[in-house]
């Protein structure tokens, strides 16, 4: 689902279209775009073990750690890179690291 | 009112930045283009200018500082020559393709190597596909025309690209001529007190630029860019014309000098066009039929005003001040013949390589190639890929 964005950059733009040397005209697009598709590993989170210490939400360099009102509810596959960071620092065992099928 | 003054051609392009007052200036010193910052860095010193000068560390950082001032939304300029340009080489292109109009003085000398510090075109003929815009010019006023009307071509809404004024090492740069400088009021009207950029980095609507490009986009944003370089062509001439209307100096894409009912031509670029009108001149005093072409704009190419200029003559050598190796002629010589084709078919058309390192070019030598079009024209026999000047 695309937000209102003053230029919607879509793949179907022409060069017209575009805006010159590909400037991005509004903050935060990158919600824009599914950048998770190159992921060889995945995250996958075990929701019982997770003590919502949010330690894996300030690792992850990629903001895809889900959270509301304080507690994990889930992980941004579309844009997780699949780092494993998240899952390498929990002490709980609530973020398994499995390969991508 | 303008005022006749005495300038090296370094000097008049660092008066015609003061003259401008630009944001930022960032550059890194080397022969024979150092007199521009050095010069400049003088009248940031003395306060005559408010710009931020930013001496820095290479002439990779020089443009990567450039580019980051002008992204920012602000006009900005550099100056440079040979290795240094060289240097700058991967950040020119991303200039051209960010749109950011960056004005470059690129003072024309060999690119090593072997080493060598005097002039010749390999420097800007080898960053003719950097997206940038290229003006070239004969003597201190045309560099010094040049770089202020590149300001204004280069941040045309309908261009938005970088531009180089590029004019010959030491001949240009360091002789001393006269030249007609303008009052520091008539070019900042001329060109505008600042910088309008669409987009900024800075400002009450701040953006994203130069984002990683995919395949989905990058193919378009170069369409963009080739859209612009055929603006470029238009808006250079308009320009021009506004130029001419405060100077009385007139500019067009090329200089045609006695063309009419020429059967023998020369194309050639920068201070050696002058070396040949005077070879023209006393030609055309035995009553032979020689012209010159002297091209301004040689990005955009001129291809079809070009054509038209040529398509009266019978023979015509495009004299290269630099080799492309390429084993069949050089840079310029190999785009005008392409221009020619189908628009002005059944010349002669040759290639002649010629100065090479800051090798003096004589009007003997000239006039060799004005001879060897005449035998060609007469015999029909010729080589196309030629040198002059070098020791046989």
């Amino acid at each position: 689902m695309i937000k209102e964005r003053k230029v919607n950059i879509t793949p179907d733009m022409t060069w017209r279209e575009l805006t010159p040397g590909g400037v991005i005209q509004d903050a935060g697009n990158a919600e824009d775009f599914k950048t998770g598709d190159w992921r060889s590993m995945r995250p996958v989170w075990n929701t019982e073990k997770c003590k919502h210490c949010l330690l894996c939400w300030v690792v992850c360099p990629d903001n895809s750690i889900k959270v509301e009102d304080g507690k994990m509810t889930g992980i941004d596959y579309d844009h997780c890179k699949g780092c494993g960071v998240c899952t390498a620092q929990c002490k709980f065992g609530a973020l398994d690291y499995v390969p991508e099928e | 009112m303008a005022k006749r003054v005495s300038l090296s051609g370094n000097e008049a392009v660092a008066q015609a930045m003061r003259q401008i007052n630009p944001d930022v200036v960032a550059a890194f010193p080397i022969t024979p283009s150092t007199e521009i910052p050095q010069y400049f860095s003088q009248f940031v010193a003395n306060g005559q200018v408010t710009t931020e000068f930013v001496p820095v560390e290479s002439e990779h950082s020089a443009m990567s500082a450039c580019i980051g001032a002008a992204a920012a939304g602000g006009r900005v300029m550099t100056a440079t020559s040979a290795n240094g340009l060289a240097l700058m080489w991967e950040m020119l292109y991303i200039a051209a393709s960010s749109r950011l109009p960056i004005t470059l003085a690129a003072v024309n000398r060999a690119l090593s190597g072997p080493i060598n510090i005097h002039n010749d075109h390999s420097d800007t003929m080898g960053a003719r596909d950097s997206g940038w815009i290229q003006l070239y010019g004969e003597n201190a006023q045309e560099a010094y025309d040049n770089f202020i009307m590149a300001v204004k071509i280069g941040e045309h809404p309908d261009v938005q690209l970088p531009v180089m004024d590029c004019f010959d090492g030491f001949i240009t740069s360091h002789a001393v001529e006269n030249l007609e400088m303008l009052e520091d009021e008539e070019v900042k009207a001329f060109v505008g007190e600042n910088r309008v950029a669409p987009y900024a980095l800075i400002g009450q609507e701040p953006v994203s630029m130069g984002p990683l490009d995919l395949p989905p986009y990058y193919f378009e944003h170069k369409r963009q860019q080739a859209e612009a370089m055929k603006n470029a062509k238009r808006v250079i001439l308009e320009v021009a014309a506004e130029f001419e209307k405060l100077t009385g100096r007139k500019y067009g894409l090329f200089e045609e000098y006695r063309m009419e009912d020429a059967e023998a031509a020369i194309v050639i670029l920068n201070s050696s066009a002058g070396t040949a009108k005077a070879v023209v001149d006393s030609l055309r005093a035995e009553g032979k039929k020689v012209g010159l072409i002297k091209i301004r704009v040689f990005r955009p190419f001129p291809a079809e005003e070009l054509a038209e200029a040529l398509s009266k003559v019978k023979a015509v050598a495009v004299m290269d001040k630099a080799d492309s190796f390429s084993a069949a002629g050089g840079p310029v010589f190999t785009e005008v013949r392409s221009a020619m084709y189908g628009r002005a078919d059944g010349k002669i058309v040759v290639s002649y390589i010629y100065g090479l390192g800051g090798r003096d070019v004589t009007t003997n030598q000239i006039e060799k190639v004005y001879n060897d079009l005449f035998s060609a024209i007469e015999t029909g026999k010729y080589e196309v890929y030629n040198y002059v000047g070098v020791r046989e």
